[in-house]
């Protein structure tokens, strides 16, 4: 067990940035909530997974919704403990701890949140190890843990219990409770045992993020490459260095989807590279070939900071460097592909790992 | 013949330009700025009007752009006190007002911080109804101890209405001489810098009055009796009643007024300006005519605000810029300057500090000062040098592109002498007459615009009928400022659909502008 104060909060909000892969709505609202908090009601104990206990209830939590919305419709900081709550009652049973479900954009740092106004503490893992679109897509869910029962609670004291049938029910029945709840609401969702959670987490993601954040700030106050040191540390690759010269966004579905083109600087003169997102980014290809897919990460981080780019802050002129990132092992086998490999996000192209790709490239 | 007049006060020097109705350049000149700011603005009206001999009565109209607001912020001077109220609770109580702004100014504007029932969704339904007895009483809590009222309601932008109620009932316990600012005028979605940027807003107002009465009396003083108009940052003016109402819109006009100057110098409306001054050179991006905005959240003082801003982007290389030598002969321009002491540290003017105009000087590019003084230096340490200057500006350039296409470039301001006719990546590289006060000449010229966002549910089937319902409302909005009805335009048009919302929900920006309406 160890404390999350201020400082970690500012680290791990540039770490969960990062592993949004684009995507998972910007962490400023979750940051600045998580620092309210801290200063009210004192720092956060985080959890090494092997610190609970078997039968202990863990549940994690989460923002889902709209991330506009969330920007503008601050949370009350009551919706989780509401959530937690009325789960507590269905499953006649105290929860002992909270976690991220995805480790990445804002629902990093949301626990974090409801931690501290509780005194709960939060176990140092997530279900993504990166942020992605949908409910099912979490390692709970490719190790059979039932998404329900959940709870959504909105800011003005609703509360909705679900029991669905699988993830995916889960995922549209609450998509349209968030709406008329306004377009966004907080869940409590994947109720586990700590057995459980040992079996199906990713570990240690918390302190993944405090590491990337921390990495960025050193390299900068060192004056060393933040980019190669992002990439030491997660054992990533540069894709391509370049300048966004277009951008297309459209929504499909209640998602935005789109691509943008980056020419090629350094070199990577000469080339074009293409970022396909549907939230998060999801495929970086060139003319003629693939970089990197999901559920590997691709990250569009700023050359000149490292600090990385949403799919919606990526505008024209902005100087990208592209990285990958291997994905946890649990999203290279076949089921972690079937659930959000390529071809589930509608690409058709196959999965193959970033490393592979890249040897291919001769980098 | 009748005229307006313009006039930027900026950090070190006030400009003014006097133009005829065919916006003929009649006459323009440099004085340095005040203290007080007032006699500054005097002085250069003055000579203006004496060197160019015309009758003070032909000046119909008389535009300031100044930096005095933003210096306010910056050096924390002068703010006034004031109260914030935020609407939308029990949404957006997990964020309270100014957490994550800088102490010292949390300890200047945080005495009075309120947050009230009610707010929109993004649809534009009620979170709450508005609790106006709270207001009211808040009202007779602040009565007396605060100068202005930043008030915010969640999703303003789409639905105003908790705003100007609340605003309503605060008039009627404080009376009508304190200033409310409500956020939906000054920022859009993200409550956050929203708030900010109105909190802000409400703490400049007794700066912005002293400045504009100061621009009134400065004219009176000198017997011109014009129609006064204040720059906004996007190029377009507005009234001084609006000015005390929203004097944040004024922050960062300068730079947004030599684009807009230097445009019409160049007679080009899209174009990549690139003001040089002494300390440093501030690029910007000229879209039919108007700066490109910023997208991203901009911070002024430390502050994390949304209202938009032209997207400038800064080097420490202007004409004072002192370049450091090293005894291998290798060097380091800048980024410090000598500024507006140019005329007594640089070389080529007797002083003792190698400067950006003395390399120029030295390599007979430009001709200033006595070119016997730097006589002495190496011409290919100094070529070398000049070089790296030109590749600074080149690669700044390039930064602000859009597409890798080849652009104009326009040079303004004091230091644009100092940069060749040849840039790579310019398409053709102007050097127009006047360009020392473009900013001066941009807020001469500016127009008169009106805004609007909304979000709307777009299909494709009404889609066109739903952008040109959308326009037509900008449109009115601009006649209703005092635009020429025959010269209003649409010149921004922005749709972003929103993600995870159903009914294509899209948030639509549009703005027009037309020449102030001249009464013949």
């Amino acid at each position: 067990m160890r404390l999350i104060g201020k400082e970690e909060i500012e680290d791990i909000a540039v770490g969960a940035a990062l592993l949004g892969t684009g995507g998972g709505g910007d962490p400023f609202v979750g940051k600045m909530m998580a620092l309210q908090a801290i200063e009210e009601h004192g720092p956060v104990k985080l959890l090494d997974v092997n610190e609970i206990d078997d039968d202990d209830l863990i549940v994690p939590c989460a923002m889902m919704g709209a991330p506009t919305v969330l920007v503008e419709k601050l949370p009350s900081g009551d919706e989780a403990l509401q959530a937690f709550t009325s789960l507590e009652k269905v499953l006649n049973k105290k929860i002992k701890a909270t976690m991220p479900i995805e480790a990445g954009g804002v629902n990093s740092l949301l626990p974090l949140a409801l931690a501290a106004t509780t005194g709960l503490p939060v176990v140092d893992a997530d279900g993504m190890g990166r942020a992605f679109p949908e409910l099912q897509m979490v390692t709970f869910y490719l190790n059979d843990v039932s998404t329900t029962p959940m709870v959504l609670a909105d800011e003005k004291g609703n509360s909705l219990v679900l029991n669905t049938i699988d993830g995916k029910w889960a995922e549209k029945i609450a998509r349209a409770a968030t709406m008329v709840m306004g377009g966004s609401a907080m869940n409590a969702i994947y109720p586990m045992n700590g057995k459980q959670v040992k079996q199906s987490c990713i570990y240690y993601s918390l302190t993944l993020e405090e590491n990337i954040g921390r990495t960025i700030r050193e390299a900068k106050n060192n004056k060393r490459n933040a980019i190669d040191a992002i990439l030491g540390l997660l054992g990533g690759f540069k894709l391509f260095t370049g300048k966004v010269t277009d951008i297309e966004r459209k929504t499909d579905g209640g998602f935005v989807r789109g691509m943008a083109k980056i020419e090629g600087l350094g070199s990577n003169k000469g080339e074009t590279c293409y970022l396909e997102f549907q939230n998060e980014n999801l495929i970086a290809k060139t003319d003629n070939e693939i970089l990197c897919t999901t559920p590997d990460l691709i990250c569009a981080l700023d050359t000149e900071t490292a600090l990385p780019f949403t799919t919606e802050g990526l505008r024209y002129g902005s100087r990208t460097t592209v990285i990958g990132i291997p994905a946890d092992e649990q999203w290279r086998t076949k089921r972690g592909i079937e659930v959000a490999g390529p071809r589930y996000f509608g690409y058709d192209t196959d999965f193959i790992p970033v490393e592979q790709l890249n040897g291919k490239r001769g980098k | 013949m009748k005229y307006r007049l313009g006039i930027d006060v900026g950090g070190t020097n006030t400009d003014g330009v006097l133009l005829d109705r065919n916006m003929q350049v009649i006459h323009s000149l440099k004085t340095p700025t005040t203290e007080d700011v007032e006699s500054g603005i005097y002085n250069t009206i003055n000579r203006l009007i004496e060197e160019a001999k015309v009758d003070v009565k032909n000046i119909e109209f008389a535009m300031l752009g100044t930096t005095q607001c933003t210096n306010a912020i910056v050096e924390r001077k002068k703010l006034n006190s004031i109260a914030i109220i935020r609407i939308g609770a029990p949404a957006g109580t997990s964020i309270k007002p100014l957490v994550g702004v800088p102490d010292d100014l949390r300890g200047i504007l945080g005495g009075h911080s309120y947050i009230v029932e009610g707010g929109h969704e993004f649809n534009g339904d009620e979170i709450n109804a508005l609790n106006e007895d709270k207001i009211r009483s808040i009202a007779n809590e602040i009565k007396g101890k605060i100068d202005s009222v930043a008030v915010t309601s969640i999703f303003s932008p789409v639905n105003q209405s908790h705003e100007t109620r609340a605003a309503e009932i605060l008039r009627e316990v404080l009376g009508g001489e304190i200033s409310i600012s409500l956020s939906s005028e000054v920022g859009s979605i993200g409550l956050s810098e929203r708030e900010n940027a109105t909190i802000l807003n409400a703490s400049i107002i007794n700066v912005a009055k002293i400045t504009a009465e100061g621009f009134e009396k400065a004219l009176q003083y000198n017997g011109i009796d014009a129609k006064v108009f204040f720059c906004q940052n996007d190029g377009t003016l507005m009234s001084k009643e609006y000015t005390l109402k929203y004097p944040i819109l004024t922050v960062a006009c300068g730079p947004t007024n030599s684009l807009r100057g230097a445009s019409f110098l160049a007679n080009n409306k899209d174009a990549i300006i690139v003001d040089v001054g002494g300390t440093t050179s501030d690029v910007g991006v000229l879209v039919n005519g108007f700066p490109r905005q910023s997208s991203i959240a901009v911070e002024l003082g430390g502050v994390r605000t949304n209202f938009r801003m032209p997207d400038i982007n800064s080097i420490g290389l202007g004409g004072g810029t002192v370049i450091h030598l090293a005894e291998d002969n290798t060097f380091k321009i800048g980024p410090d300057s000598v500024g507006y002491r140019l005329l007594e540290e640089g070389l080529v003017f007797g002083g003792s500090t190698l400067t950006t105009t003395d390399v120029a000087v030295g390599l007979d590019i430009v001709n200033l000062g006595n070119p016997e003084l730097v006589a002495h230096l190496d011409k290919e340490l100094l070529t070398r040098i000049y070089e790296r200057m030109v590749e600074m500006i080149e690669e700044t350039i390039d930064k602000v592109k859009t597409s890798a296409a080849d652009t104009p470039v326009v040079f303004v301001g004091g230091g644009s002498v100092l940069f060749p006719n040849e840039i790579k990546g310019a398409s053709e590289v102007h050097h127009p007459a006047n360009g020392g006060v473009a900013n001066a000449i941009g807020s001469a010229i500016s127009q008169i615009s009106g805004e609007i966002e909304k979000i709307y549910s777009i299909s494709k089937e009404n889609r066109e009928e739903i952008l040109k319902q959308a326009k037509d409302l900008a449109i009115s909005e601009t006649i209703k400022a005092g635009a020429d009805r025959e010269t209003v335009e649409i010149v921004e048009l922005e749709s972003v659909p929103l993600a995870y919302l159903p009914g294509n929900a899209t948030r639509v920006k549009i703005k027009a502008a037309g020449d102030l309406a001249i009464e013949v």
